[in-house]
């Protein structure tokens, strides 16, 4: 199946049904999963998904249709119903495909050596990942070692005359360790990514898993206090990501942003500099053109402390009089573009983590945060989270704690992240973000 | 209408199981879906979409083997199944004889949603506006989303079971802004079930109504205290509670790996004897209620507290295979793209007894959590965390002042022990719960209980 053809066949039947302008995202995707436990394959999955997803426009209206049959007739059907959900939704002048396409080459978005690695090889590295996690003195379990990997392709076609697609291939893994017994029992996770299976270290995926879980044995609740917190790559990149949706135009425009009207202030400490980037070769979320055709690029979001830009597709843009920063994100072929965040990234800074701690003082070293989308209210960005990690006495890493809470809100945060890990590391947990340890200033902990 | 007739399953298992396996399935499915959302005044984003695909599923041991396709034609499915029995290494094996797909016990669907013209439910959108607007002059946003959906599954699988199930759910939700000075506040709320259009035909609106009232409330809310209090729960959604801080250590899939705090607690008191607790996926026109789970195994009533004694797991078949029980029904799956793991379906605590101002008159300084925007739980210890979307003080036996930022944190084990009141009035919410990456509906209910002591975690020093 060539979807690029399918792509154009769907824009010119949303045509022919009637529609003013029409998009089409066609994707083909093929992944495996493997799930090991106890040194035997648990499952071992494969997937093969295609489908086709049009955006109809009539006038100032605009519907979304999509289906899983590429074939003239299902492309004719979807562009049809596309056509028709339109006719339900109210006017957006704003509404309307991108002014200007294109694409920016990104490279290496795809590894010819996934093709080469069999299934057989993939269990080994699954095993080797749950071996490397059990070595560890003191892990009591391995829930799971689970690698999984895709290899997709998209093609989008519009009525403005453009046509392009792109393949990539994506492999991570992770697992999930146990150490200590029964009330005792504390969690550890690992994970890894890249391209292809060959850059994953079944090593450091498991020893990350154990060493995580091994770290929290003997956590006991700490008192409630406010104090400094250093939060670890994992918990920062969590902290960003709801960052980086505030800073979506969408959000923005519809009033649900703190930062509304705010751009070119001082929002944050200048230790802090968050760029979203959609051209980052190693970045998962990376392809040479957005959810609708704009091409990719890098945005400043926050440099020297200021808010330098909010996040704009082609409607957004049109409606602030601004261009798109190609940040029309999709999910699948199965839901219409939206602004979102491609790829936010952290830019590290000098000091190791225990740096951090000698800079924190007396404080708290957060590894692990629960609850984080009921707990974080993004509209006023007051939050309150369960959390574990380790206290901070002396300016270093003491004693296990857990059954906490930390709390603070978005705004007061950035201005008093003082200062910047230097090992920033990819986190594919949610939305693609690499980011390095941090440290803020002051948050309320809740404990005993 | 039938996806795949019994003889093409049958050669599909023939063919699943060419190189060995002790149980072959088949699940196919056809969904179909519409949504609609109102933001910002303005109706936008109707999307529909139409699927078929199907899984095919080889289980060997304590091993399975996957394949998902899109589409349900002959030629997919053979390619599947050839594709899945290349992973295993056996004698073949030959399924039992396979009979039409008997369809599940129904729920009523009096007005089917897709045979509502999209203007209607364009209508009820900016009617939900409109109220929420209405109810107080410092509401300044409204989103409100529709949506609808029919699955139609079909189980086959090498032990002869052949079921079908239709399943129509429909559910409005909205999440309303208000605004004073510079302060923003949220208020969500929601309605749904498995059921058609006639869940909408009495008020509605009245989803958009408690929902601007949340957001009103908080306007007025004090910082949340810190420290151990004396907790009242409310009904309905406050039900998150025993679905996350139990309900998941339930599970049997976790309970196999000791991955759960109430693993090896068959039999044991870990609740007074005046608590007790149901998982129930065959409750009329409930959210997470279905005809048979996604295994095909009929759904029922499971007790899972009994008098304060934990008396059941949460099991699909091949958990229940592994401990020489019977499925609970729980074997549920996201879509044709997933495989089942026991999940729970309507999980609430009986009713009983006392009346909420009752549970609320005995404290004298505590917290009144009506409403969570969400919780999460780490099922191996059972320590949990939830988010209070609505919550006031209790003070010398009254509900006082709206809070915000509250969260509860606990140990699930804990908290069941220290309920010292349950209620009367239970309700059931509509949820969705999300593990292993797949998202499911749920419903999570629970009349109003107290808790002796909880941690509440909040941003008042």
């Amino acid at each position: 199946m060539n979807l690029a053809v399918a792509a154009r066949r769907a824009t010119e039947a949303a045509l022919s049904a009637g529609a003013t302008d029409a998009e089409a995202w066609a994707e083909e995707s093929t992944s495996r999963q493997v799930r090991v436990y106890a040194g035997e394959v648990e499952s071992l999955s494969d997937a093969g998904a295609r489908g086709v997803g049009v955006r109809a426009f009539v006038g100032a209206r605009s519907g979304y249709a999509y289906g899983t049959d590429l074939g003239d007739g299902g492309v004719a059907e979807v562009a049809q119903a596309a056509r028709q959900a339109a006719e339900v939704a109210d006017e957006d002048e704003h509404a309307g495909l991108p002014d200007q396409s294109g694409t920016t080459a990104v490279p290496d978005l795809a590894s010819a050596e996934l093709a080469a690695w069999s299934t057989g090889r993939k269990v080994e590295l699954a095993l080797a990942i749950e071996r490397a996690a059990r070595a560890r003195e003191g892990v009591t379990q391995v829930e799971n070692a689970v690698y999984s990997d895709a290899e997709g392709s998209v093609a989008l076609a519009n009525s403005r005359g453009f046509t392009a697609g792109y393949s990539a291939t994506q492999a991570w893994a992770y697992a999930s360790a146990f150490a200590g017994e029964g009330a005792e029992l504390m969690t550890g996770l690992g994970v890894g990514l890249g391209r292809d299976p060959a850059v994953l270290d079944p090593e450091a995926i498991g020893g990350e898993a154990a060493e995580r879980a091994l770290a929290l044995v003997g956590a006991r609740q700490p008192e409630s206090r406010r104090c400094p917190v250093v939060l670890d790559a994992f918990v920062a990149a969590s902290f960003i990501g709801f960052i980086g949706a505030m800073l979506s135009a969408e959000a923005v425009q519809r009033g649900r942003s703190l930062f509304a009207g705010r751009e070119g202030e001082h929002v944050a400490d200048p230790a802090l500099a968050v760029a979203d980037d959609g051209t980052d070769p190693d970045g998962p979320a990376s392809a040479p053109f957005d959810g609708e055709g704009s091409a990719a690029r890098r945005t400043a979001l926050l440099e020297g402390g200021r808010l330098l830009t909010f996040l704009f597709d082609a409607r957004t843009a049109r409606k602030a009089g601004r261009a798109s920063t190609g940040n029309a994100t999709r999910a699948s072929y199965r839901s219409p573009p939206s602004v979102g965040t491609t790829n936010l990234i952290v830019e590290p800074g000098a000091e190791d983590l225990d740096g951090l701690a000698r800079l924190a003082g007396d404080g708290l070293y957060v590894t692990d945060v629960a609850g984080l989308h009921s707990g974080v209210n993004p509209v006023s960005g007051t939050f309150s989270v369960g959390a574990s990690g380790r206290l901070i006495e002396n300016g270093e890493l003491g004693a296990p704690v857990r059954e906490l809470t930390i709390a603070s809100d978005l705004v007061s945060m950035l201005k008093v992240v003082c200062a910047v890990g230097a090992e920033a590391r990819w986190v594919p947990l949610g939305r693609s973000v690499k980011a390095p340890p941090l440290l803020v200033g002051e948050m309320a902990v809740s404990g005993s | 209408m039938t996806l795949v007739e019994p003889a093409l399953a049958t050669r599909v298992l023939e063919r699943a199981l060419a190189r060995g396996g002790e149980l072959a399935e088949l699940y196919a499915e056809a969904r179909q879906g519409f949504s609609l959302s109102l933001d910002d005044r303005r109706v936008e984003r109707p999307q529909g979409g139409r699927e078929r695909g199907a899984c095919v599923r080889v289980v060997q041991g304590e091993s399975s083997y996957n394949g998902y396709v899109d589409g349900v034609e002959e030629e997919d499915l053979l390619r599947v199944a050839d594709s899945v029995a290349q992973a295993l290494r056996g004698e073949e094996r030959r399924p039992a004889k396979l009979g039409a797909a008997a369809p599940a016990k129904g729920y009523p669907v009096l007005a089917r949603p897709e045979a509502v013209e999209a203007g209607r439910k364009a209508e009820l959108l900016r009617a939900c506006d409109a109220r929420a607007r209405a109810t107080g002059a410092e509401v300044s946003q409204a989103r409100v989303g529709y949506t609808e959906s029919r699955r139609t599954v079909e189980v086959y699988n090498s032990e002869g079971r052949a079921a079908s199930d239709d399943r129509t759910r429909v559910r409005l939700s909205a999440q309303v802004v208000a605004r004073r000075n510079g302060r923003v506040e949220t208020g969500t709320d929601t309605h749904g079930g498995h059921a058609g259009w006639e869940l909408f035909e009495t008020d509605p609106e009245r989803v958009a109504e408690r929902a601007a009232r949340r957001a009103l409330t908080l306007l007025d809310a004090v910082d949340a205290p810190i420290g151990r209090l004396p907790v009242v729960v409310g009904n309905g959604f406050g039900g998150v509670l025993l679905h996350e801080a139990v309900g998941h250590g339930l599970e049997a899939d976790g309970v196999q790996k000791r991955a759960s705090v109430y693993a090896g607690r068959l039999g044991e008191r870990v609740a007074p004897d005046f608590v007790t607790a149901y998982d129930d996926g065959s409750r009329q026109g409930d959210w997470g209620s279905d005809g048979i789970d996604d295994e095909g195994t009929p759904t029922r009533r499971t007790t899972v507290i009994e008098e304060g004694r934990l008396s059941s797991y949460l099991y699909d078949l091949l958990r229940a295979r592994r401990d020489g029980v019977e499925s609970t029904g729980n074997g549920r799956r996201e879509s044709f793209r997933h495989v089942p793991v026991p999940r729970m379906t309507n999980t609430f605590f009986a009713p009983g007894e006392a009346t909420p101002d009752e549970l609320i008159a005995g404290v004298d300084r505590g917290f009144y959590a009506v409403s969570f925007g969400g919780g999460q739980v780490e099922p191996a210890t059972g320590d949990f965390v939830f988010g209070v979307s609505e919550g006031y003080l209790i003070e010398g036996g009254r509900v006082t002042a709206p809070v915000r930022g509250a969260t509860l944190v606990g140990n699930g084990l804990e908290a069941l022990g220290a309920i010292d009141g349950v209620a009367g009035d239970l309700e059931i919410a509509t949820g969705y719960c999300v593990k292993a990456g797949q998202s499911v509906p749920a419903g999570v209910g629970q009349p109003h209980v107290r808790i002796r002591e909880l941690t509440v975690g909040g941003t008042a020093a």
